[in-house]
């Protein structure tokens, strides 16, 4: 068996980690484990990851978890070109600060929507508007502090080109776009940046990539989406109980 | 001008650039940055937390040990295998934290008390102590001068959230 990858495009990581593999050509077979149908859950999956989450790889017998990992491994084991994770020390050192600061203040909060927007409807949990409002307050400065530290008068998060760092950020910032806040209205240094990434990533590549998340608030009001079985409800309350 | 770190011994991630550059014998110029001026929850805020947000918190500590536990040491002597490592280094300093405050997190826990003797080995013991001192005195600090409460209690309030 060759390199499998566990993934839900509807989560923020996954999307990075697919964009990067098919971006560069690495052959792989697609697992997707489909969270809002609560297969993240499933006695099989746990044998893949106990930790109920996506992406995840499988190269083989080694078993890899969080979408940096699995980045990074792939960009070495394939060898994937420079810019994606310079060799040069400090471009390299960037990129890992980028994402470190990432870790803390865009994952977790950026992915909020999803859970307000579509699953508590879903599953009949109730989210208080102040915690909405709440974390439209800390994406709002976690964006601010993105344009001025990260982004500046670059083209790419961490230089003149485009890194890892890029793609991570772009597909955390898709999700609260494509549940209804357009975040880069008004913002004419992130609109521009997020155009210099989707052109170098190509605009076929992104449109298959985004189309599950663009299209959930349709779904959602047809009435198509997946209805999670209970057995998913626990975690999903849990998750949702999380939101500060 | 040679190396510079801007430290704050009371940060977990502080603590671990610390014990790693001291440790390897990394010459630098330490640059101490005060952040809160030596205080820190409930004792900073001089009120008590609401006994279900500690509940909470407390819960949610104890299950992210049991998955450390779990998922990451299992039955190794490190984090990633039988020597030390960056992961070590960043973890036990993030558990050193709720301990500083009080909280006993490697009592009831021998295999993660095992760990962290053989963490602090390898680190050795002084160099380890010297990182912690400031935060296991924490909890004998006064509480904050109000002009100080004021400005931080915010962000403190959205830290606890």
């Amino acid at each position: 068996m060759g390199l499998e990858l566990y993934l839900d495009l509807l989560s923020q990581p996954s999307r990075a980690v697919y964009i990067f593999a098919k971006k560069n050509g690495i052959p792989f077979e697609l697992r997707t484990v489909e969270v809002l149908k609560g297969q993240h859950l499933s006695k099989e999956f746990f044998q893949v990851n106990s930790l109920h989450r996506v992406p995840v790889l499988k190269d083989g017998d080694f078993i890899l978890t969080e979408s940096v990992a699995i980045l990074i491994y792939l960009s070495i084991k394939y060898q994937t070109a420079d810019y994606w994770y310079p060799p040069d020390l400090q471009a390299r050192a960037r990129v890992h600060e980028y994402l470190g600061w990432h870790a803390d203040c865009i994952r977790g909060t950026f992915g909020v929507s999803l859970w307000t927007r579509v699953v508590a409807p879903l599953i009949g949990a109730q989210v208080p508007e102040e915690k909405v409002k709440r974390n439209r307050a800390i994406m709002d400065q976690a964006l601010q502090q993105l344009e001025d530290k990260f982004l500046g008068d670059r083209a790419f998060l961490t230089g003149q080109q485009l890194t890892l760092a890029d793609l991570m950020a772009l597909e955390e910032l898709m999700q609260p776009v494509a549940l209804g806040y357009d975040l880069f209205e008004g913002r004419p240094r992130l609109a521009a940046w997020r155009g210099r990434v989707e052109a170098f990533l190509g605009a076929e590549l992104c449109q298959e990539a985004h189309s599950p998340i663009l299209s959930i608030l349709e779904q959602a009001a047809k009435k198509t989406l997946p209805v999670p079985p209970p057995e998913a409800y626990p975690n999903m309350l849990l998750r949702i109980a999380k939101i500060p | 001008m040679g190396l510079e770190l801007y430290l704050d011994l009371l940060s977990q991630p502080c603590r671990a650039v610390y014990i790693f550059a001291r440790k390897n014998g990394i010459p630098f110029e330490l640059r101490t940055v005060e952040l809160l001026k030596g205080v820190m929850l409930p004792v900073f805020l001089g009120e008590p937390v609401s006994p279900q947000m500690l509940a909470a918190t407390l819960a949610e500590l104890d299950e992210t040990l049991q998955l450390l536990e779990d998922k990451f040491l299992q039955n190794k002597a490190f984090l990633i295998g039988s020597h030390i490592s960056l992961a070590d280094l960043v973890a036990i300093t993030e558990l050193m934290h709720p301990v500083g405050a009080g909280c006993q997190v490697f009592e009831g826990r021998p295999k993660l008390a095992a760990w962290r003797q053989r963490v602090e080995a390898a680190v050795g013991e002084d160099l380890f102590q010297e990182a912690h001192k400031v935060i296991l005195k924490v909890k004998d600090s006064p509480p904050a001068d109000p002009t100080i409460k004021q400005k931080l209690m915010p962000g403190l309030l959205a830290m606890i959230r």
